[in-house]
């Protein structure tokens, strides 16, 4: 076949541009600017003055381990959730399926800073609505706020409120994409519902499953506008500081370009070894 | 009736037994979104439950309007994200034609960094980038800023490449026979052929400019250049600040979306779903 070099690169040229521009040279940019001094004018070459500080830095374990934490419980609990959402939303005994669809999926189209700022409103101290419901029930009310745990708890809340439905679409579409007479095989085979769950749905759901667990972990990792906005910048004392949150708060807020930057490149080798692993679990098999 | 489909009655209630309270506690929060923007701030903050909407919400709207610009930064923002969605579907769609129907030199490399950088955390750009446009190129508090560097986006390009390939090659071929011009085939064939793609393309773009908060609040941060949610953003967490016009504001960007969402629902669910069949 006769290539077509300059048609292509035609069409090609004005993305390329923005993406060579905008993101490949900022992904290298960013990691020199890690190895540099950037609080001195000009800036200079100093490979262990940020990731040297980096290791030495509560403030980044303490982010480290925040971020981590959510990501631990408030992953695989999201996850399971929009399995089962997923399932019994593709039950054909469903009635009002359009309904139910709309509650789980509408989340998916709110902004972060609305749900942020309804998210504090419901979980406030004495005029909150989840604390009163709590105490017309009989239970004590929480504070969300100024308490690490509850603090760290609404953030996994709020999170998991606004993605669940986002990873059940995905979700979903795996399943409608598996056919049907592998089912009815079963079926015949008088094989349980549970068992076909068990031993059919999860297996050939588990490429879709992986890729959701990588995206959401990637997304997690990287949360900022939950903790800024919620529990306001990261309190109680830092309580819910995040990577995110700490990159933000040298970079923007101390203009340390340096270190936020070694901050970044924490973040990205994490992201690099959690979509390798991705590949490893999906692996074709030989 | 016999027992098997009694079971299945069974079985019926069970699942929606599960799934309302489950489906009403998700709906929450966006119902008390609803109910909060219509009631007065003495309202919001009394010791009652309240779970019904009142009938203050142009008070409140009023209320916002008085603590920052929001109808200004509503203006902004749809100009923005109108203006984002176009050229970022054009370039990302053109990007796609090419990798899915041309062959060319380095066709493996564009495609294997695209896929490569996917999964990178956008954190890793974010301080270069600001660096880059608030000062080497001086864009910070423009339009500029808020809409060139988001076009990036790498999923766009290889969604429209998945879509531009499962095209029969004849379409193509026979307005070539022709004379046809390849940018003609491109915008008078390949472009109304793949219009429920564009669509979904389209609404998600649309919508992640919508809510784009990070990069707006970092580069636009000056009060007539900020969008809705950075101005929204700035409000929480003040103290003599309106929470019904908080709420106000929230309803505003998020009711809009909704009714896109229950509209177009179709091609939301598979511009979203897109991102998982590769």
């Amino acid at each position: 076949m006769r290539t077509q070099n300059a048609t292509a690169y035609r069409f090609l040229t004005p993305y390329l541009l923005v993406f060579a521009v905008f993101w490949i040279w900022p992904i290298v940019s960013s990691f020199l600017i890690s190895f540099q001094a950037t609080r001195t004018v000009p800036w200079r070459f100093a490979p262990t003055f940020n990731w040297g500080r980096l290791i030495g830095d509560p403030a980044f374990y303490n982010a480290l381990k925040n971020t981590l934490l959510i990501l631990v419980i408030q992953v695989p609990v999201m996850i399971s959730l929009a399995i089962v959402m997923a399932v019994l939303l593709n039950s054909p005994l469903l009635k009002a399926r359009g309904l139910y669809r709309f509650a789980f999926f509408a989340p998916v189209v709110v902004g972060e800073v609305a749900y942020s700022a309804v998210f504090r409103l419901m979980f406030s101290l004495d005029f909150g609505i989840v604390n009163k419901l709590l105490e017309s029930v009989g239970l004590a009310k929480i504070d969300w706020f100024s308490n690490v745990t509850p603090a760290m708890a609404l953030i996994m809340i709020a999170v998991t409120w606004r993605w669940a439905g986002y990873n059940a679409i995905l979700i979903l579409a795996g399943l409608q994409s598996i056919p049907e007479d592998v089912y009815e095989a079963a079926t015949l085979d008088r094989v349980s519902k549970l068992k076909q769950f068990l031993y059919i749905t999860l297996p050939l759901l588990k490429p879709v499953i992986v890729f959701c667990a990588v995206l959401s972990i990637i997304g997690t990792m990287q949360l900022f506008t939950e903790p800024f906005l919620i529990t306001e910048r990261g309190g109680p004392g830092g309580g819910t500081e995040t990577l995110g949150l700490l990159l933000y708060r040298q970079g923007f807020r101390s203009l340390n370009f340096g270190y936020a930057s070694a901050v970044a490149y924490t973040m990205a080798g994490l992201a690099i070894a959690i979509t390798l692993v991705q590949l490893w679990l999906t692996r074709e098999p030989k | 009736m016999t027992s098997r489909s009694q079971a299945r009655l069974g079985r019926s209630v069970l699942l929606h037994l599960f799934l309302t309270p489950l489906a009403l506690v998700w709906l929450f929060p966006l119902w008390m979104m609803v109910v909060f923007s219509t009631m007065p701030d003495n309202g919001i903050f009394s010791p009652g439950i309240e779970l019904l909407p009142h009938d203050n919400f142009l008070d409140n709207v009023a209320n916002l309007q008085r603590d920052t610009n929001f109808i200004g930064a509503i203006g902004i923002s749809v100009a923005v994200a109108v203006t984002y969605t176009v050229l970022s579907v054009l370039l990302t769609s053109m990007a796609g034609w090419a990798l899915a129907r041309y062959e060319f030199h380095g066709k493996g490399a564009v495609v294997a960094i695209i896929f490569g950088t996917i999964t990178l955390p956008y954190a890793v750009v974010l301080i270069p980038q600001f660096i880059m446009v608030a000062r080497d190129f001086a864009l910070a508090n423009t339009w500029i800023a808020l809409i060139v560097p988001p076009l990036f986006n790498s999923l766009g390009v290889l969604f429209m490449r998945q879509a531009f390939s499962m095209m029969p090659a004849e379409l193509f071929d026979a307005a070539r026979v022709e004379g046809v011009k390849e940018w003609r085939i491109f915008l008078f064939v390949a472009l109304p052929l793949a219009r429920p793609m564009l669509a979904a393309l389209a609404i998600i773009l649309f919508l992640a400019s919508w809510n784009n908060y990070l990069w707006p609040l970092l580069i636009n941060s000056q009060p007539g250049a900020m969008t809705a949610p950075v101005a929204l953003g700035t409000l929480i967490g003040l103290t003599k600040v309106s929470w019904g016009g908080i709420m106000a504001g929230a309803v505003m960007l998020t009711v809009p979306m909704l009714i896109v969402f229950v509209l177009l629902q179709r091609h939301f669910i598979a511009g979203i779903a897109a991102g998982a069949v590769k």
